[in-house]
C-alpha cells in the first residue's frame, strides 16, 4: 500500500491545499466553516476526511471548486491541482478545471440530476465542454461510460430521464459524468450515505475498480469510519474547520491518537461493547461562529491542560507520515487512553421472561388503483405476513434495507396504520379488534420513537406540552400539579434540566431533542416503545448517547423495545433477539448471537458482508449481492429474494419457503435449510 | 393517459352541473323573473300586467322546477329550469333580455377578444420571462434588487391607470393609433396594438417577480450546483438547467389560460371600444341583462375545466416525470 | 346620535381581533420573532407608518354619528340630522363643506369653465368666475404664488418641527432601554444597527407630517387638489375613498378566512370522501370566472335591495350594507386559494412524526387539528392575508367601473376614478381627480405590497437562511 504518497514520497501532488479558509455569512455572525486546511492529495490515492455533521467538511470540498454558495467566501489560503493554482484563477478558466481537472459527486443522486433532462444528454454535456467529441461518437462515448459504471443495458438507458433509475443507479450516473471529463481527481461528498448498505456495498466497489484502471485521486467526505476503512489509504479527522489528525490508513485504525478520534471510535457501537456503556463526549461541538484560540476540542477533551484554552497546537509529527493536533502528543508521544472507556454496567435481566408483543401473520397491504373506475389492480404488500414476539424487558431489532416494510411493521403495531389482516396480540389482547374507546385505554401501554428529531416534535409547543400531551389525552395522571411533577421527573430521566420546560424545540439541538421524545413516550409509562430508527440521523458521538439512554431506561423501567434499523452495529450492541425482514416477510429470526454470527439465509449473510468494517484490509472484496430490492407491488415469485441469491436453486421459483426451525429460538425461510426440518 | 383523460372529462360533469345549480340558485331563487321584471321596468308604478308580459316575452313566466300544468314530459321541461339552466349543456343559450340570440353573438364576438388576448398573453410570457432571467442572472445585486422594487411599484399600479395613461398618452396626446373602435382583417393591427402593449405592461410588474421567485428556487437546487460542477458556464446552467425546469409550471399555468381568452378583458375591451365577448359581458352587466351574464357565465366555467384538461395535457408533454395513471 | 353601520361594527371587531392576537403574539417568544423580523426591515417599517395613517384616516372615518340640529321646541328630545357623518368629516369640516359649483384646478382662485356673471349695472360677461373659497381671501390674485409659497412654508416647517419632536422623544426612549447616550442612539439609527429599522419609520413619518402638514395649511384657503364636476374637494374625496378601500381589503378576509381555514386545513386532515367534497366545492366555484361570478352576485343584490326598499331607511344604510354584500361575494370567491395551499400544507404536516405520535396518544383529531395542525400553518395564513389586501383594492377600483362596486353614492377610489375618466377627453382636460384617486390608491396599495412583501420574507421558511442550527455549514 502506497498509504504515505503524497506527503511521504516528495512525488507531484495532484491537489495540493494550503492554509485553506472559508467564511460563511449566517445570522449568527461569520461562520469559520473551514480554518487553515492543509492537505495533499497524490496520483491514484485516496484520500478520506471523516468527521461529524457541521465540521466542515463539505465546506472544504466546495471551496476547493470555488461553488461555495452565495454566503460563503474564501478568506485565505491556496488550493492547486497539478502546480496550477486555482483560487487565482478568472471564473472563466476555473470553468475549465470543474469537470476537466475536478469532478464531484454528491450526497443526493436524487436531486444531483436534472430531473428534465436525459441521462446521456447530462454526460454529452461534459463531453461537449471538455472534449472534442460531437454527434454520434459523442453518444457511443456516454454509452461507454454508462456501461463502464455498471448500468445494464446502457444503450437504452441512455435516453432514459433519471426519475426511471432507482437511488444507486442514480448515483452510477453521477459517476459516469464525473468519469466524462477524465478527471484528475474525483471529490466524492458522501457518495453513499442516502444508499442502502448492499447497494453502498456496489458503489464502493465501483469506484476503487474505476480507480484502479485509470489512476484518479479521490478525495472522500464521508462520516462513515467502514467506508473509510475499505476506500481510504490515507484519514484526516477533521472538527471545526480544521484538520485535528491525518494518519495513513492502517495507523489510524491501529492507533488513532487525537482524543477526539479515540472518542470517534470508542462511541461507535458493535458487539465487543454489549452490557457495557458506549464512550461518550461531554458537550457539545462549539459554534463554528466563536473561533476559539486554543483547541477546538479543549472543552470536551478528558484530558484537557490548561494550555489547551490558550493556543492552538501545531502539528506533532508521529511517525510516516502520521501528524496529530494535540498538545498531549507533544509532550508525551504515547500514553494510555483509559480515563474514558465505559463503565460496566448491570447486565439486562436474564432468563424467560413473559411474552408482551405476539404479532401473528400481519398483513399491510395497499390497493393499486388504475383505470378509468379507479378500481383496484393489484396490492402493494408492504408487510405480508410478518410475526414476531417482543418479550417483556428485552429488544428485538427488526432488521432490513429501506422499503422492505419495517417501518410500516412499527405503525402497524400501534395501529397508527390499521393493518389488513392478523393479529396483534399485546399482553393477550388483540389490537386489530379494538376500536374508539377500547384502543384509547391501551394506548398508554406502547408508544413510538421516531427517526427525525427535527420533525417529531411540534415547533410550536413549549416542551412542557409537548410532554403533558400524552398524559391529558390518557389521563394517566390526575391533576395538571401531577403532570407538571411528571413532566419534571420525566426530563431528569432523560438528562434534561427541568428548566427547559418553558422552551420551544428549536432550542435544541437533535440529540436533545431526541431525549425529549424519548420522555414524550415515557410520560404515560408505557411497557413497549418502538424505536423507529431513533439514532440513524444522529451523529455518531450523539448515537451513543441516545443509546446509553435507551440502555438505562430498559434497566430502570423493564421496558421493551422494538428496534427498528438498518444498522448492524446498533443492533449487535443493544438488541437481544433480531429479525430480519426482506421484501415484507421476515427471512429470518433468532437470538443477536445466532442471527449476526451464524447467519443462515444467504440474504442475511449477504447484509452483513456488505456493512463496511474498520477491521477489514483495504482492497479487500465485498461480497457484493447484485440487482436491487424488487417493488413491493410486484414481488418475485417464490422465495422473493431469489433473483438476486447467489445460491438460489430451481425451486426456490415454485414457492415461498416456510420458516425452518433451527434451534430454540432461530428460524430462517429457505430450502436451503430443508434438510433439517422437523 | 387515455383512462386518465377521460376520467378529468367526466369529473368534468359534475362540475358543470355545480355551476350550473349555482347560476340557477343566484338568478332565479335569490329573486323571482317578478323582481327581475320591476327592475327592469322601473320599480316604480309598475303594473302587474306590463310584469306578465316581460315575462312572457322571455321565457321567465313557467314555473321554476316542476310544472303542474303540462302532461308528461312537458312538466320538467316548460320550465325554467329546464329552459334557461338544462339547455345551456348543449350550448343553447337561447336570447338575450333585448331579444338577442346570445350564441350567434359570442361566435362573432370571441374573434376580437382572442385578438387581443392571445398577443397579450404571448407577448406578456415573452416579456416576464426575460425579465424574470435578467434579475435571476444578476442576483443579488443592484439590477436585481432594483429589479423587484420596480415589479413591486408596477404591480402597485391599477389597471385602469395603464389604460387611461396609455390612452391620453399615445392616442390623444401623440395621435399615434385611434383612441378607440375596431375593424377586422389587417386593419385591427391598428386598433390592438395599443391594448396589447397596455396589457403587457400591466402584467409585468407581478408576472415577472413571480418567475423570478420560481426561477430563484430552482437555481437553488442540487442539479444546478451538479451544473456548476461540470464546468457549465453560468448562462449555460442558467438557459438549459433552471430555465427548462423553470419553464415547466410557467408553461402548464399559461396553457390553462387559453381557452379563457376567448372572454377577453372586461376593461380593456370598454375602454377601446372592441367589439368582444369583454364588453359585450360588461354591456350586459350595465344594462342588466341577466340572460347574457348566465351565458357568460356558464361558458367561462366550460373554458375554465377545459383549461383545467389542457393543463394535465401539458404537464405529460413538457415534463417527463409526470404520467398520469 | 351615535349611528354604527355594519362595516363599522365589524371593523372595529376586526381591530380588536387584531391588537388581541398582538397581544397573544407579544407574550409568546416564538410567535414574536417573525414579527421581530419585519420590524427589521426599512421597507417593512415604511410601510407600516404609511399604513397606519391610512388606517388612521380610515377609522376615524368608521366612527359615523347623526349630528343634532338643535332642540326644535321640546328641549329634552333634541332633533338629529339625517346625514350620517363620521369623526373625520368633523375634523375635514371645512374641506366637506366649502363646495364649489364646479371643477376647479388644483389651488385655483378661479372655476375652470367659464360661467355668466351679472355684473353691476344689468352687464353681462362670460368669464371665469373667481371661486367662492378657492383663494376667496386673497385681495389680489396676483398674491396667490407668495401666500401659497408662504403656506407651504409654514405647514413643513411645522411638519418638521413635529417631527423633531418625535425623533428626540424616540432618541431619549432608545437611550434609556438601552442605557447609552441620545447621541450613540442617534448614530445607531441612522446606521441601520437598531434591533427596530427606525431610519425607515422615521423617513416615512417625515414625508408625512410634511406633505400633510403642509396640505392643511393650504387647505384652510385653497383646494389642494382641486374641485369636481359637483365642487366637492378632491382632497375630501380622496381621504373618504381610504376608509372604502382599507374596508374592502380587511372585511374581505375576515370573511373568508373562517371558510378557507377550516375547509382547507379539514380536507387535508381527513383525506377521503371529505377531502373529495371540499375539492368538489371549491374546484366548482372556482370554475366561474371571478368577476363574472361577482357581477352576477352584485347584479342579484342589487335587484333585491331595488325591489326591497323599505328594508334600507337612509342612503348610507344602504351603501353600507351593500359595501358589506361586496366583502361577502368577493369573500366567497376569494377562500379557493388560500383553502388549497391549506389542504397542501396539512397534507404534508400530518403525515410528520408529531402528528403521528399525538395519534399514538389517542388525541382527538380536534385537538389535533387545533394543536398541532393550525399554529403550524399559521405563517401561511398571515401571509396570504397580507398578500391579498393590495390585489382587494386594485380590484374594488376596476369592479366599481364595470359596475358592480360599491353603491354610487358611496365614495371611492373606484367611484372617483369612473366619474372622472371620460373628463380626461375635455379640452382642457380635468386630469386632478383621476391623479389624485390614482396617487392616493398608489401609495396604499405599495405600501401594502412593500409590507406583504416583508411579512413573507419573515415568515417563509424557505426564505430564511442558516437560523440558528449550523445546518448550513455541512
Amino acid at each position: 500500500m502506497s498509504y504515505a504518497a503524497g506527503t511521504a514520497d516528495g512525488g507531484e501532488p495532484v491537489l495540493s491545499v494550503e492554509h485553506l479558509a472559508t467564511e460563511l455569512e449566517g445570522s449568527a455572525g461569520t461562520l469559520h466553516a473551514v480554518d487553515g486546511v492543509d492537505l495533499r492529495i497524490a496520483r491514484g490515492e485516496t484520500f478520506a476526511i471523516v468527521g461529524e455533521s457541521g465540521c466542515g467538511k463539505s465546506m472544504t470540498a466546495l471551496s476547493i471548486l470555488r461553488l461555495l454558495p452565495e454566503a460563503g467566501h474564501i478568506v485565505a489560503g491556496s488550493v492547486s491541482v497539478n502546480g496550477t493554482e486555482l483560487l487565482s484563477l478568472p471564473e472563466a478558466a476555473m470553468r475549465n478545471v470543474r469537470g476537466r481537472r475536478i469532478a464531484m459527486i454528491f450526497q443526493e443522486p436524487a436531486t444531483s440530476l436534472n430531473p428534465v433532462l436525459t441521462i446521456g444528454r447530462q454526460i454529452a454535456e461534459v463531453l461537449q465542454r471538455h472534449t472534442q467529441l460531437r454527434g454520434a461518437a459523442m453518444r457511443a462515448r456516454a454509452i461507454e461510460l454508462l456501461d463502464a459504471v455498471g448500468i445494464p443495458d446502457a444503450a437504452m438507458r441512455v435516453d432514459d430521464y433519471p426519475f426511471r433509475l432507482s437511488g444507486g443507479m442514480k448515483q452510477r450516473a453521477m459517476i459516469a459524468i464525473a468519469l466524462a471529463g477524465e478527471p484528475d481527481l474525483l471529490i466524492a461528498d458522501e457518495p453513499t450515505t442516502a444508499l442502502d448498505v448492499t447497494i453502498q456495498a456496489q458503489v464502493l466497489e465501483l469506484l476503487r475498480e474505476l480507480q484502479r484502471k485509470n489512476g484518479m485521486s479521490i478525495l472522500l467526505i464521508t462520516h462513515d469510519l467502514g467506508v473509510v476503512a475499505h476506500m481510504a489509504h490515507r484519514v484526516a479527522v477533521m472538527y471545526c474547520g480544521r484538520f485535528v489528525e491525518i494518519a495513513p490508513r492502517d495507523e489510524f485504525f491501529r492507533a488513532p491518537q487525537h482524543p477526539y478520534t479515540r472518542k470517534l471510535f470508542d462511541a461507535l457501537p458493535d458487539a465487543g461493547k454489549r452490557g457495557t456503556e458506549l464512550s461518550v463526549m461531554r458537550g457539545q461541538v462549539p459554534s463554528l461562529a466563536a473561533a476559539p484560540p486554543g483547541c477546538a476540542f479543549a472543552d470536551r477533551c478528558d484530558f484537557v491542560m490548561p494550555r489547551c484554552t490558550e493556543a492552538s497546537p501545531d502539528w506533532t509529527p508521529l511517525g510516516a507520515a502520521h501528524e496529530v493536533r494535540c498538545f498531549l502528543r507533544a509532550t508525551q508521544p504515547a500514553g494510555p487512553f483509559d480515563a474514558g472507556s465505559g463503565a460496566q454496567s448491570a447486565a439486562a435481566p436474564q432468563g424467560v421472561s413473559a411474552e408482551l408483543l405476539k404479532v401473528r401473520s400481519l398483513r399491510v397491504h395497499f390497493p393499486i388503483r388504475k383505470g378509468l373506475l379507479m378500481r383496484t389492480v393489484g396490492w402493494v404488500k408492504a408487510v405480508d405476513g410478518v410475526s414476531l414476539d417482543v418479550r417483556t424487558g428485552r429488544t428485538l431489532a427488526l432488521v432490513g434495507e429501506s422499503g422492505c416494510g419495517k417501518t410500516t411493521v412499527g405503525k402497524s403495531i400501534l395501529q397508527l396504520i390499521r393493518p389488513s389482516a392478523g393479529e396483534v396480540g399485546f399482553d393477550g389482547v388483540d389490537l386489530t379488534r379494538l376500536r374508539g374507546a377500547a384502543l384509547r385505554r391501551r394506548r398508554a401501554d406502547f408508544q413510538i420513537i421516531f427517526q427525525d428529531p427535527y420533525a417529531s416534535l411540534n415547533p410550536r409547543m413549549r416542551v412542557t406540552d409537548i410532554l403533558t400531551e400524552g398524559m391529558a389525552a390518557l389521563g394517566t395522571e390526575a391533576g395538571s400539579a401531577a403532570m407538571s411533577r411528571r413532566a419534571d421527573e420525566l426530563l431528569a430521566h432523560v438528562g434534561l434540566s427541568a428548566e427547559v420546560k418553558e422552551r420551544y424545540p428549536h432550542e435544541f439541538s437533535g440529540g436533545q431533542r431526541q431525549r425529549i421524545a424519548i420522555a414524550r413516550a415515557l410520560a404515560v409509562r408505557p411497557r413497549l416503545i418502538i424505536c423507529d430508527e431513533p439514532t440513524s440521523a444522529l451523529d455518531v458521538s450523539v448515537q451513543a448517547q441516545i443509546l446509553n439512554l435507551l440502555k438505562g431506561l430498559q434497566r430502570e423501567f423493564g421496558l421493551s423495545y422494538l428496534f427498528i434499523t438498518h444498522n448492524i452495529a446498533v443492533v449487535e450492541y443493544l438488541a437481544h433477539e433480531v429479525a430480519v425482514m426482506y421484501l415484507g416477510r421476515i427471512v429470518e429470526r433468532g437470538t443477536v448471537d445466532e442471527v449476526l454470527r451464524t447467519p443462515r439465509h444467504p440474504y442475511t449473510q449477504a447484509l452483513l458482508a456488505s456493512l463496511p468494517r474498520g477491521d477489514v484490509e483495504v482492497g479487500a472484496e465485498f461480497p457484493r449481492l447484485e440487482g436491487e430490492l424488487p417493488s413491493p407491488a410486484d414481488p418475485p415469485r417464490g422465495c422473493h429474494f431469489h433473483p438476486r441469491c447467489p445460491q438460489a436453486m430451481a425451486e426456490c421459483k415454485l414457492g415461498y419457503p416456510d420458516a425452518i426451525r433451527l434451534s430454540e429460538s432461530h428460524e430462517v425461510s429457505c430450502l436451503l435449510y430443508r434438510a433439517q426440518k422437523r | 393517459m387515455i383512462a386518465y383523460l377521460v376520467r378529468r372529462i367526466l369529473y368534468a360533469i359534475p362540475i358543470l352541473i355545480g355551476v350550473n345549480l349555482i347560476t340557477f340558485a343566484l338568478f332565479f331563487v335569490v329573486n323571482t323573473p317578478d323582481d327581475m321584471a320591476r327592475m327592469q321596468l322601473g320599480v316604480k308604478r309598475v303594473t302587474p300586467e306590463a310584469i306578465e308580459v316581460w315575462k312572457a316575452e322571455r321565457g321567465y313566466d313557467k314555473p321554476l322546477l316542476f310544472n303542474a300544468g303540462a302532461r308528461g314530459i312537458a312538466r320538467l321541461t316548460e320550465t325554467v329550469f329546464y329552459q334557461k339552466s338544462v339547455k345551456l349543456f348543449v350550448f343553447d343559450f337561447g336570447q338575450s333580455d333585448d331579444g338577442r340570440n346570445i350564441s350567434q353573438e359570442i361566435k362573432t364576438r370571441m374573434w376580437p377578444s382572442m385578438a387581443i388576448a392571445l398577443p397579450v398573453l404571448l407577448a406578456g410570457l415573452a416579456v416576464n420571462i426575460t425579465f424574470a432571467l435578467l434579475m435571476t442572472f444578476f442576483r443579488a445585486t443592484a439590477i436585481d434588487f432594483w429589479g423587484v422594487v420596480l415589479c413591486v411599484a408596477m404591480m402597485s399600479i391599477s389597471t385602469l391607470f395603464y389604460i387611461i395613461a396609455g390612452q391620453f398618452f399615445v392616442s390623444k396626446l401623440w395621435r399615434l393609433v385611434p383612441i378607440s373602435g375596431y375593424e377586422g382583417g389587417i386593419e385591427a393591427v391598428r386598433f390592438v396594438i395599443l391594448p396589447v402593449i397596455i396589457g403587457v405592461i400591466s402584467g409585468i410588474g407581478s408576472g415577472a417577480r413571480l418567475y423570478r421567485t420560481g426561477f430563484l428556487e430552482e437555481i437553488g437546487k442540487d442539479y444546478v450546483r451538479t451544473a456548476r460542477a461540470k464546468g457549465l458556464a453560468e448562462t449555460t446552467v442558467l438557459f438549459r438547467h433552471v430555465l427548462k425546469n423553470g419553464m415547466i409550471p410557467i408553461l402548464t399555468g399559461a396553457v390553462a389560460q387559453i381557452p379563457l381568452l376567448f372572454l377577453g378583458s372586461l376593461l380593456t375591451e370598454s375602454f377601446f371600444g372592441i367589439p368582444g365577448l369583454g364588453s359585450y359581458t360588461i354591456d350586459a352587466i350595465g344594462s342588466q341583462d341577466f340572460a347574457v351574464v348566465r351565458s357568460m357565465v356558464f361558458l367561462g366555467s366550460v373554458l375554465y375545466v377545459i383549461g383545467l384538461i389542457l393543463t394535465d395535457i401539458s404537464y405529460t408533454l413538457v415534463d417527463p416525470r409526470v404520467r398520469f395513471e | 346620535m351615535i349611528v354604527v353601520l355594519w362595516t363599522d361594527a365589524l371593523l372595529w371587531a376586526l381591530v380588536a381581533a387584531v391588537a388581541a392576537y398582538f397581544w397573544h403574539v407579544h407574550r409568546h417568544e416564538h410567535l414574536a420573532a417573525p414579527w421581530r423580523r419585519v420590524l427589521q426591515s426599512s421597507a417593512g417599517t415604511m410601510s407600516l407608518v404609511i399604513l397606519a395613517a391610512y388606517g388612521l384616516v380610515g377609522l376615524a372615518d368608521s366612527l359615523h354619528f347623526r349630528p343634532a340640529i338643535g332642540a326644535a321646541g321640546d328641549a329634552h328630545a333634541p332633533v338629529y340630522s339625517v346625514e350620517v357623518l363620521s369623526v373625520l368629516d368633523l375634523a375635514l369640516a371645512p374641506l366637506r363643506t366649502h363646495t364649489e359649483t364646479t371643477y376647479s384646478a388644483p389651488l385655483a382662485t378661479r372655476a375652470y369653465a367659464r360661467e355668466t356673471v351679472e355684473l353691476g349695472g344689468g352687464r353681462v360677461v362670460r368669464e371665469y368666475p373667481r371661486l367662492r373659497f378657492g383663494g376667496a381671501q386673497l385681495a389680489h390674485e396676483s398674491d396667490r404664488d407668495r401666500d401659497i409659497a408662504r403656506r407651504i412654508a409654514l405647514g413643513a416647517g411645522a411638519g418638521v418641527a413635529l417631527w423633531l419632536v418625535l425623533v428626540l422623544s424616540l432618541l431619549t426612549a432608545i437611550a434609556r432601554r438601552e442605557s447609552t447616550s441620545p447621541a450613540a442612539a442617534w448614530h445607531a439609527v441612522w446606521s441601520g444597527r437598531t434591533r427596530v429599522a427606525w431610519r425607515g419609520a422615521l423617513y416615512a413619518a417625515l414625508a408625512l407630517l410634511v406633505l400633510g402638514f403642509a396640505a392643511a395649511s393650504l387647505s384652510a384657503e385653497y383646494h389642494v387638489l382641486g374641485t369636481d364636476k359637483v365642487g366637492l374637494d378632491v382632497l375630501y374625496l380622496s381621504l373618504k375613498s381610504v376608509r372604502t378601500g382599507l374596508m374592502i381589503g380587511a372585511l374581505t378576509t375576515l370573511v373568508m378566512l373562517p371558510f378557507a381555514v377550516m375547509l382547507g386545513i379539514m380536507a387535508g386532515y381527513f383525506k377521503g370522501w371529505v377531502d373529495d367534497v371540499i375539492q368538489y366545492v371549491y374546484t366548482t366555484l372556482n370554475s366561474i370566472p371571478g368577476v363574472l361570478l361577482i357581477a352576477a352576485a352584485v347584479l342579484m343584490m342589487q335587484v333585491y335591495i331595488d325591489t326591497h326598499p323599505d328594508l334600507f331607511p337612509t342612503t348610507a344604510q344602504r351603501a353600507d350594507l351593500r359595501l358589506l354584500f361586496l366583502c361577502i361575494i368577493l369573500g366567497l370567491t376569494n377562500w379557493t386559494g388560500l383553502a388549497r395551499l391549506l389542504r397542501g400544507e396539512t397534507l404534508k404536516l400530518r403525515e410528520l412524526d408529531f402528528i403521528q405520535a399525538a395519534q399514538a396518544f389517542g388525541v382527538s383529531h380536534y385537538r389535533i387539528i387545533t394543536r398541532h395542525v393550525l399554529p403550524n400553518v399559521m405563517h401561511l395564513v398571515i401571509i396570504s392575508l397580507v398578500m391579498d389586501f393590495s390585489g382587494l383594492v386594485l380590484a374594488e377600483a376596476v369592479l366599481s367601473y364595470v359596475g358592480v362596486g360599491v353603491d354610487p353614492s358611496m365614495i371611492s377610489f373606484g367611484t372617483m376614478i369612473n366619474a372622472a375618466r371620460l373628463e380626461i377627453a375635455r379640452e382642457p382636460m380635468v386630469w386632478w381627480v383621476l391623479v389624485a384617486a390614482f396617487v392616493f390608491m398608489f401609495a396604499l396599495v405599495l405600501a401594502a405590497n412593500l409590507f406583504a412583501d416583508a411579512v413573507r420574507d419573515a415568515f417563509d421558511p424557505r426564505v430564511r437562511v442558516g437560523s440558528g442550527v449550523a445546518k448550513a455549514a455541512t
